[in-house]
């Protein structure tokens, strides 16, 4: 059963250390080429594969990542 | 809360999407003063989510040590205390030994757990208190600059060690859980870590399992954790998980030491005392 994602970043908590990158197995997120508030590049989505695996909220030290799923 | 952000999770509920994951309401909104990438970070998620899962945040108190984590108690919405460094083992022991039935761990960093309080730590164990220990190793003193640990490995540059840590200076790198797990009150002890999404998700098992375990009243749960301290260790985030898995694992191998009272058939712990950690190259 194929489930497609969608992730909902807390872009002013993000603090653009990447590990979440490094963590995700079809690359659909990427730091942005803005910074937010604090001054850090935070995640973006860049593309639509995400498939709600969730490892990067796992990974991710300031439960920056909320993740949704769905069956499709 | 950011209102827009829970507009958007709504809209995705909305939509008939399931939440897999959001970040515990056991954790307050504050933002966390850690480095970015930091595994205090981390590890307190996974034991705010035990707690939650757990149904038992109006009854555990928290202690805190002295160290990165020394703020512990602004990111958990839960009780806390703070201890003088390295005492967090004897103040855990009075708050449990008033509050048996509350539930009461220690958050410490290994300056604290294995430098400053290895008398508390060692004597805790032993005496076999009813609490969980939870243990970051990051094999450095974080907070005030990164110097050298008993945890530091061989050959481990840091500011007290800027050639690197040699034996014959400064002794071998202190394997305290190994050492502890020796010990008849110890009833769980475990090495885990936290750079990678299944990493993650046994480390949060095991702290689980620390965490029931104080309902049986058979002794002290311990919880190590490998972790990077990327500041101390001078490099990005992600290199310094990558460096964690090179270097810190073969000197501390993950994975469970003593289950239910048993030391684990396979792991040899005497072995482990004695062999010569391996050097690290920086
Ligand atoms: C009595 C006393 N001695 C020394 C210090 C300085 N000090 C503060 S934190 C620390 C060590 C922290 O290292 P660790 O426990 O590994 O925590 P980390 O920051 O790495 O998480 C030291 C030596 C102090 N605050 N109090
Ligand atoms: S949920 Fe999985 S697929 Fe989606 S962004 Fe996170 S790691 Fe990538
Ligand atoms: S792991 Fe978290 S804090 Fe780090 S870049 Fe990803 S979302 Fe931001
Ligand atoms: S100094 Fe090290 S342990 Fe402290 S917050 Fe920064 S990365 Fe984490
Ligand atoms: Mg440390």
């Amino acid at each position: 059963m194929a489930f497609k994602g969608q992730i909902v970043i807390d872009t002013e908590r993000c603090k653009g250390c990447a590990v979440c990158l490094a963590a995700c197995p079809v690359q659909c997120i990427a730091l942005s080429k803005n910074v937010n508030g604090k001054g850090y590049n935070y995640t973006e989505t860049v593309n639509d594969k995400c498939i709600g695996c969730a490892s990067c909220a796992m990974v991710c030290p300031d439960g920056v990542i909320s993740v949704y799923k769905i069956k499709c | 809360m950011n209102q827009d952000i829970e507009a958007r999770k709504q809209e995705l509920l909305n939509q008939g999407y399931t939440e897999v994951y959001t970040k515990t309401k056991v954790l307050t909104d504050a933002v966390m003063h850690y480095c970015p990438g930091c595994g205090h970070g981390t590890t307190h998620r996974l034991v705010a989510e035990v707690i939650d899962e757990m149904g038992i945040q109006d009854n555990v108190v928290g202690v805190s040590p002295v160290g990165c984590s020394v703020l512990a108690y602004n990111y958990f919405d839960i009780d806390f205390q703070e201890a003088a460094h390295g005492r967090a083992p004897a103040l855990a022991t009075a708050v449990k030994r008033l509050n048996p039935d509350t539930f009461v761990f220690t958050y410490q960093g290994d300056g604290d757990l294995a430098a400053i309080g290895t008398a508390e730590t060692i004597h805790a164990c032993n005496r076999g208190e009813n609490i969980t220990m939870i243990f970051v190793n990051n094999g450095i003193y974080g907070m005030t600059g990164g110097q050298m640990a008993p945890t530091t490995l061989i050959g481990m540059k840091s500011a007290t060690t800027p050639y690197g840590r040699r034996v014959d200076i400064n002794g071998y790198p202190l394997r305290i859980t190994e050492l502890i797990s020796t010990l008849p009150g110890t009833y769980y002890v475990t090495r885990q870590s936290v750079q990678t999404p299944a990493a993650v998700r046994k480390a949060k098992a095991a702290i689980r399992k620390a965490f029931e375990n104080q309902k049986l009243k058979k002794g002290l749960s311990f919880v190590e954790i490998l972790s990077n301290c990327n500041s101390g260790w001078k490099m990005t985030p992600v290199q310094a998980n990558k460096w964690m898995e090179d270097n810190m694992m073969p000197n501390y191998p993950v994975g469970d030491i003593k289950v239910d009272g048993k030391l684990v058939e396979n792991v040899d712990v005497a072995r482990l005392a004695v062999d010569h950690p391996l050097s690290v190259m920086q």
